[in-house]
């Protein structure tokens, strides 16, 4: 049972979530991200922006060890989930995985009904008992992913029949469903028309409420949309980092503005 | 001269290829804009010689010993051949056909001579006459496609439809080949039929087929009922899948999930040469070291062991079906796109829940396919079932008692002094029937399996 801690806090300065300290990462002899310390607090949206190749979805999946599963992929340096190396010895990914859920790319629901989908992780993580309380996971994780209206009648079929903005809802409520704290989102909606697109970025914003929520992106607007704070990534550094409002009216680093206002990329 | 007529072809093709593309060329020098490259005036032409001089040669070569036979045989002194059964008449042609080969024995009659003499004669006209007329021919077609070469004549349509139709004619080969396997199986299985009754083999639990060829030979009396032979390919085919089946599907998983790189480089290989072994090393492998094994270890133990038990068969096909099947769980599991595999483990599932909960069950179409084939396989084998199971047909389950298998009874029935009208010959056509409907009905199954899972995880 994992509980969200600190609910019901409402300043607007959060307490720190996720904490980075000199973190490098190497892909083989590749130095993909140099030195970068960042600090992402709760109940806020983190947007990584950069252009492609710049370290930031690299980066993100140090924050829930998925890089392990890349083989010649080293990371160094400290990173610390409420203050705990998620790296040391002691901490097992698959709990850690739990706690940090991940929504990728391309929507990715496995070849199961939309119920086994959702209730994949519960199950795992053996979080419930019965099949009543199961079954108000599933709809609980649904609701929070805006799609319960939509599948609440076809619960049965087969999850990769759904449109691909109903997939990537269904993926969001898959990785809500195992109550995560953190939920990092690797750009989610670059496979998605502009509706799908508007729905989700709706529901980024509503998810905000419980989770700390980091997005990678490509696309400025929807970074400027969404996100409270905003980091930028150009060639493995992180070139700047703070509150969205001012990453894009004014920037301190003239790469960062070079970027936003379209010469590099 | 035979060969003589392909070496023109093959020189009327080059030089089809050489003028149409000069041809080509020139015009396009000339500044004229052609629809088709260069290449495929040239091509245009190479084929249009080709496939149908080639056709004419092969063709030639089919009907001319036919045409040549019956013209000897019209040549032949009136009321030679009166009265004849086709084997005498043949007779008579070999013997005039071996006199044309130089190899005279005794001393033959004259009209065989004669009939010797205008063979030679005819068959070094048909020669020249199979040369002048691929001559004619190339000439004729290298011409009437010189005359194709316009700017705006279609020559890759051309080309293209050509090499369509050859496609579609390799494509049809398989078909025809097919078909003619099977008529022939089922004619001779028909003949069967006629002399044992359907029921009595099909239903039959004794299978003793060693019947009197001769009216004076001392043997058994004969009894065709496949139950016994039949359970007795079952009995060592699921020895076989009970081998092969988790080795093969962990040996899979192991390699594509668990190993090391390093790990993986060698064991591969290794898996690779054990799919190249011939089955009749297989064979040895089955009657020297691990039937042997079996009975001492049996003796051990107190237990009345055959030598050729169908466990030592089994085990043996079951060790050659696991790279088959590794080797298609394989590619089942590495057909499962990566993202899948990702989206479990970001919701903290740990290697094991991934596979076996998403990993295996997106696979599972191509794993069973892959299982369903072997099975048929393991059906069809012969070579090691031959060499290291048993003759006699015994209705048991048994794994440590001796028993013989379709395939086994088929090749036996086949060897010696067979006489083509007899039972015990035909018998085997019948078995090859029931094999050929068994490993049909598991291919179906397997192919269904497999298109009908495709389409959902795709």
């Amino acid at each position: 049972m994992y509980d969200t801690p600190a609910s019901g806090k409402t300043a607007v300065t959060h307490e720190v979530k996720i904490a980075a300290r000199k973190v490098n990462v190497f892909y083989g002899d590749t130095h993909a991200i140099k030195d970068v310390d960042v600090e992402i607090e709760d109940k806020t949206v983190t947007a990584f922006i950069g252009p492609s190749g710049c370290g930031k979805s690299t980066f993100l999946r140090c924050l829930n060890r998925m890089n392990d599963t890349i083989d010649i992929c080293r990371v160094e340096g400290l990173i610390a989930l409420d203050g705990e190396d998620i790296y040391a010895p002691s901490i097992d990914p698959v709990q850690l995985r739990a706690k940090v859920g991940m929504v990728f790319q391309k929507p990715n629901p496995f070849p199961k009904s939309i119920y086994e989908n959702v209730a994949y992780g519960p199950k795992i993580h053996g979080m419930a008992r019965t099949r009543a309380e199961l079954d108000e996971i599933v709809e609980r994780a649904l609701r929070r992913g805006a799609i319960w209206d939509e599948v609440k009648d076809r619960l049965q079929e087969p999850g990769t029949g759904l449109s691909g903005g109903q997939q990537q809802r269904l993926c969001i409520a898959r990785a809500v469903a195992t109550e995560p704290e953190v939920l990092l989102m690797d750009e989610p909606c670059s496979a998605l028309d502009p509706i799908a697109t508007a729905q989700v970025e709706e529901l980024i914003d509503e998810l905000r409420e419980q989770y700390s929520v980091v997005i990678v992106t490509h696309s400025m607007q929807q970074a400027a949309r969404v996100s409270q704070k905003t980091a930028f990534f150009h060639l493995g550094n992180l070139v700047e980092f703070g509150e969205t409002g001012q990453i894009f009216t004014n920037p301190h680093d003239p790469r960062t503005e070079s970027y936003i206002t379209g010469r590099i990329g | 001269m035979t060969l003589f007529a392909f070496l023109i072809l093959f020189a009327a093709v080059v030089i089809g290829y050489i003028l149409n593309l000069r041809a080509a060329r020139a015009i396009r020098a000339g500044g004229t804009k052609l629809h088709s490259l260069d290449g495929f005036h040239g091509g245009f032409s190479a084929l249009v010689t080709l496939v149908p001089t080639f056709f004419f040669i092969i063709l030639w070569l089919m009907l001319q010993g036919t045409v040549i036979e019956s013209m000897i045989k019209a040549g032949l002194p009136d009321g030679t051949l009166d009265g004849l059964g086709t084997g005498q008449v043949q007779l008579i042609m070999s013997e005039i056909r071996s006199i044309a080969g130089g190899r005279i024995f005794g001393t033959p009659e004259e009209w065989k001579l004669e009939a010797a003499e205008r063979l030679v004669s005819l068959r070094s006209t048909s020669s020249l006459l199979l040369v002048v007329l691929t001559i004619a021919l190339t000439a004729g077609l290298i011409l009437l496609t010189r005359k194709t070469v316009r700017a705006e004549f279609r020559a890759r349509q051309g080309v293209e439809r050509i090499v369509l139709g050859l496609m579609v004619g390799c494509a049809t080969v398989a078909i025809f080949v097919t078909i003619g396997i099977v008529g022939s199986l089922v004619f001779e299985t028909y003949r069967f039929f006629e002399m044992v009754p359907f029921t009595d083999f099909l239903f039959g639990t004794s299978w003793e087929p060693q019947i009197p060829l001769r009216e004076d030979q001392i043997a058994a009396k004969g009894a065709f009922g496949m139950l016994p032979v039949f359970l007795g390919t079952m009995v060592i085919a699921t020895v076989a899948m009970v081998i092969a089946v988790p080795i093969g599907l962990f040996s899979a998983i192991y390699l594509h999930e668990f190993a090391s790189p390093r790990i993986r480089a060698v064991i591969k290989p290794v898996l690779e040469i054990l799919a190249g072994v011939p089955t009749v090393v297989y064979g040895f492998f089955a009657i020297l070291v691990i039937a042997p094994a079996i009975r001492s270890f049996g003796t051990d133990l107190g237990l009345p062991i055959a030598p050729n038990t169908a466990l030592a068969a089994g085990l043996v096909m079951g060790i050659m079906l696991v790279p088959f099947i590794s080797s298609f769980a394989d590619d089942a599991l590495a057909a499962v796109p990566r993202s899948l595999r990702d989206g479990s483990l970001a919701l903290g599932a740990t290697q094991a829940e991934t596979i076996s909960k998403v990993l295996f069950p997106a696979a599972i179409p191509g794993i069973v396919g892959g299982i369903l084939l072997a099975v048929s396989r393991a059906i069809g084998e012969t070579m090691i079932v031959v060499m290291a199971a048993g003759l006699i047909a015994k209705m048991t389950i048994n794994p440590l008692d001796s028993v013989t298998t379709v395939t086994v009874q088929i090749v036996t029935l086949l060897i010696g002094d067979t006489a083509f009208d007899s039972p015990k010959t035909l018998a085997a056509f019948a078995l090859g029937m029931v094999l050929f409907v068994m490993t049909l009905i598991i291919n179906i199954f397997a192919l269904r399996i497999v298109r009908k899972y495709r389409e959902i995880y795709d």
